[in-house]
C-alpha cells in the first residue's frame, strides 16, 4: 500500500492525528532534555558511530569471539540464514522441552521473522508480555512504533479491548488501573510459562553475553522463572568490548524517552541455574545489507526510535501508513533494502528535514539514506508512471534555457487564467492542501534586465 | 555450507574496508556523586535513604509501610530486615509469587542515572527475587557511587559464567498514552538505602 494514500486516510481524522503529533513530540522533548543534562552529548555520539563503523567492518570476526566466549560460558549458539530457520529453530528447542507457553520480551526481529503466527500454527501460547506489545497482541494489530507499540491507541479503547480479551470490567481508562489489570493478567502468564524468549539490544563480542534492556521488568520476570531462555539477535547487535555498552547505554533510553536509562539493564552471560540459554543469530538479508556502500550505515542502528519520535511525516501519519513492519525514517531506509517493489513508497515518506538524521544516537545520515533510495527506485523503475513522467518533462525542461523560459511565459500568462477545477485537478499533488502562489507579471530575468546596472 | 558459515561468509565477502576501533573520551564528573545520584534516583520514581549503620537502617525500613504490612519477606543483606522466607530451602523461584518484599545488596551506584550494579552471584539461589517482589530495596555501602556509565564498566566485573544488572528506580511503564505508571511487572517500588 502506498504511504501517501494510507496516510491520508490517517490524516482524515484531523484532531487524532493532531493528538498523535502532540504524544510523539512529546517524546523527542524528552530526548533533548536529556541529551542537554550530557556535556559530552555529541561526542558520544560520534564515539557510537564509529564503534559502530569499526563493527561493521569486522562484523564476521567479532561474531567469532562472541560465540566461542558465549559457549565458554555454557550459552548454546544457533544460526539462521532467514526467518524461517529462526523459527524453526525456536520451535525446535520449545519441541524438545515440550513446552506449550512461552514469554516473549520486546523483540523486532521476531516481528520481522513471522514468529508469533509460526509457534501458534504449532499449538504454542505466545505471549508478548510488554504493555504495548500486549495491547497490539490482543488487538490482533503489529506494533505502530518499535519502542511504544500501542501509541496509537488512546486509554478508552485499550479499557474496552481489556474489557473484551480479559475481562476487566467495562469502562476503564485510567491507565493506572489499566496497567494493574495488565499486571495481573500477564503473572499468570509468567508463572505458567515454559520458556522465556527475549530480543538482545547488545551482544558483546569479548565477554560471550549479552544485555537486554526493559522498563517493566517483563524481560526479567520471563527470563528468570521458566528455566529456558531464548534471546534472538540479529547479526549487527554485536558490539566489541563491555566498556563500549558504557557508550551504548548512555545513549540509548535519553534517546528513546528521554529517561536517563532504563529500569532494567540485564547482562546474561550464561543459563540460569539448572537450565538452558539459547542465542538465535539471525541474518536475514543483513549480510545483503552490508554489501552496500550506502545502506549498511543503517545497520548501525539501536532501536531507539528517535527518529520516529521527531519525524514530522511519521507523527502526522502514523506507524501504519508505513507498508514496512518498522516505520519512520530508520524502516523507511530498512524495509526497501528488504523488498524494493513492495516498500517503494517509503523513501518519499519524508520532507527529507534531516531532523532525523539530527537525533540518530549513532548518526546513521537517514535523510540521505532516504534519497539515495529514491534515486534506486527510480533507476530500477519502480516509482509511479506519472511521477516519472513528471519528472522527465521537468527534466527535460530545467535542462534547456530556452524550454524553461517559454515554459516560464506560458505558465505566468495561462495559470490565472485556469478554472479552479483545472488548476487543483487530480494532476495538480501539490496543490492538494496549498493554494498555488500567485504567478508573477514578470521573471526574475526581466526584473534583472531592467534594473539600471 | 551450513547456516553459520554461510553467514560468516557473506559478512566477510560483504565487508566495508576496516578502520579504527575507538575509545570515548571520559565522561561527566559530578562534585558531589551521592548527591546527584539521589536526584536522579528520585527523578526515576526510586526513593533515596542515607542511614550511618544499620540500626538505622532496620528503622528507616519499619517506616515503609509496605514493609511494615509484608507477609513474605526476603533479604540477602545480613542483618537488614527480618526474612521471613529462606531462599536456600526454595526449589522454584515458581514458589515466590507472593514475595512480598525483598531486600538486596547492590555492589554501587551511578550518579548520571540512578541506576546500581547488582552482581548475580549476590541475588541467592534465585534471581527472580529482585523483579518478583511487590517491592524492593537495596542496600549499597557509603561512598561507592561513580558519576557515570563508562565509570561503571570500567569498574564492574563481570562472572561468566553468571549474571548481573542494573536497577534505576522502580518498575515503571508509559505504554498507555504515554502516562507514567509505577509497577509494571516488577517491583512497585525501590528503595536505596546507602549505609555508612
Amino acid at each position: 500500500m502506498d504511504h501517501a494514500k494510507s496516510a491520508a486516510r490517517f490524516a482524515a481524522d484531523e484532531a487524532r492525528t493532531h493528538w498523535h503529533d502532540q504524544a510523539l513530540y512529546s517524546l523527542r522533548g524528552k530526548r533533548d532534555r536529556a541529551a542537554a543534562t550530557i556535556p559530552e552529548w555529541e561526542q558520544l555520539r560520534e564515539t557510537a558511530a564509529r564503534v559502530k563503523e569499526h563493527t561493521l567492518s569486522r562484523l564476521a570476526e567479532f561474531l567469532e569471539e562472541f560465540e566461542r566466549n558465549a559457549r565458554r560460558n555454557g550459552i548454546q549458539v544457533h544460526w539462521a540464514r532467514d526467518g524461517e530457520e529462526h523459527n524453526a529453530i525456536v520451535h525446535g528447542i520449545l519441541a524438545r522441552h515440550g513446552a506449550t507457553r512461552l514469554v516473549k520480551s520486546k523483540s523486532m526481529l521476531t516481528e520481522e521473522c513471522h514468529l508469533n503466527p509460526y509457534l501458534e500454527a504449532r499449538g504454542i501460547e505466545v505471549v508478548d508480555t510488554d504493555l504495548g506489545e500486549r495491547i497490539v497482541q490482543l488487538a490482533h494489530e503489529p506494533p505502530s512504533h518499535i519502542v511504544v507499540p500501542a501509541i496509537h491507541r488512546k486509554r478508552e479503547e485499550i479499557g474496552d479491548l481489556f474489557h473484551r480479551t480479559i475481562g476487566t470490567e467495562a469502562g476503564l481508562s485510567d491507565p493506572k488501573v489499566l496497567t494493574e489489570a495488565a499486571r495481573q493478567h500477564l503473572r499468570q502468564k509468567f508463572m505458567a510459562a515454559q520458556v522465556g524468549l527475549s530480543g538482545v539490544n547488545f551482544a558483546i563480542a569479548e565477554t560471550g553475553g549479552f544485555v537486554v534492556v526493559t522498563n517493566e521488568g517483563n524481560a526479567d520476570m520471563g527470563t528468570s522463572l521458566p528455566p529456558v531462555h531464548i534471546a534472538s539477535m540479529g547479526v549487527e547487535k554485536v558490539i566489541p568490548r563491555l566498556k563500549d555498552l558504557g557508550v551504548f547505554l548512555r545513549l540509548l533510553a535519553r534517546s528513546a524517552t528521554g529517561q536517563p536509562v532504563s529500569s532494567y539493564t540485564t547482562h546474561f552471560h550464561g543459563p540460569m541455574r539448572g537450565g538452558e540459554l539459547h542465542v538465535v543469530i539471525v541474518d536475514n538479508g543483513r549480510s545483503q545489507s552490508l554489501a552496500s556502500e550506502v545502506f549498511r550505515r543503517s545497520l548501525a542502528c539501536i532501536r531507539c526510535g528517535a527518529c520516529l519520535n521527531t519525524c514530522p511525516v511519521y507523527r502526522r501519519s502514523g506507524g501504519y501508513s508505513y507498508s514496512y513492519l518498522i516505520p519512520g525514517p530508520i524502516g523507511s531506509v530498512l524495509g526497501p533494502q528488504r523488498d524494493p517493489a513492495a516498500h517503494a513508497s517509503l523513501p518519499f515518506a519524508s520532507s527529507l528535514c534531516g531532523s532525523c538524521s539530527d537525533v540518530c544516537p549513532v548518526k546513521i545520515d537517514l535523510h540521505h539514506e532516504l534519497y539515495a533510495f529514491r534515486q534506486v527506485l527510480v533507476q530500477k523503475g519502480l516509482v509511479p508512471l506519472r511521477k516519472r513522467l513528471a519528472m522527465a518533462i521537468l527534466g527535460s525542461v530545467l535542462s534547456r534555457p530556452w524550454a524553461y523560459r517559454l515554459a516560464g511565459r506560458l505558465l505566468r500568462w495561462i495559470v490565472p487564467r485556469l478554472p479552479r477545477w483545472l488548476a487543483y485537478g487530480p494532476w495538480n499533488a501539490w496543490g492538494k492542501q496549498r493554494e498555488l502562489p500567485p504567478m508573477p507579471k514578470e521573471s526574475f530575468r526581466d526584473l534583472v534586465r531592467k534594473e539600471p546596472p | 555450507m551450513n547456516a553459520r558459515d554461510a553467514i560468516l561468509s557473506a559478512l566477510r565477502r560483504a565487508a566495508p574496508p576496516r578502520v579504527p576501533l575507538v575509545d570515548a573520551a571520559a565522561g561527566i564528573v559530578y562534585p558531589d556523586p551521592e548527591r546527584q545520584f539521589a536526584e536522579v534516583l528520585a527523578s526515576v520514581g526510586g526513593k533515596f535513604v542515607r542511614v550511618p549503620d544499620l540500626a538505622a537502617l532496620n528503622f528507616e525500613l519499619g517506616k515503609i509501610e509496605a514493609y511494615a504490612q509484608a507477609k513474605q519477606v526476603a533479604s540477602l543483606v545480613p542483618g537488614a530486615g527480618i526474612a521471613t522466607v529462606d531462599l536456600s530451602a526454595v526449589k522454584d523461584p515458581h514458589e515466590l509469587g507472593a514475595l512480598d518484599f525483598s531486600i538486596i545488596p547492590g555492589e554501587f551506584g551511578v550518579a548520571e542515572n540512578g541506576a546500581i550494579w547488582i552482581p548475580g552471584s549476590t541475588l541467592g539461589p534465585h534471581r527472580a527475587v529482585f523483579v518478583v517482589c511487590q517491592h524492593l530495596a537495596i542496600v549499597v555501602p557509603a561512598g561507592q557511587i561513580v558519576s557515570n556509565m563508562q565509570e561503571a564498566y570500567a569498574r564492574l566485573v563481570i562472572e561468566r559464567p553468571g549474571y548481573g544488572l542494573f536497577i534505576s528506580g522502580p518498575s515503571k511503564t508509559a505504554d498507555i498514552e504515554q502516562a507514567l505508571v509505577i509497577g509494571a511487572h516488577g517491583a512497585r517500588s525501590c528503595t536505596v538505602f546507602v549505609v555508612g
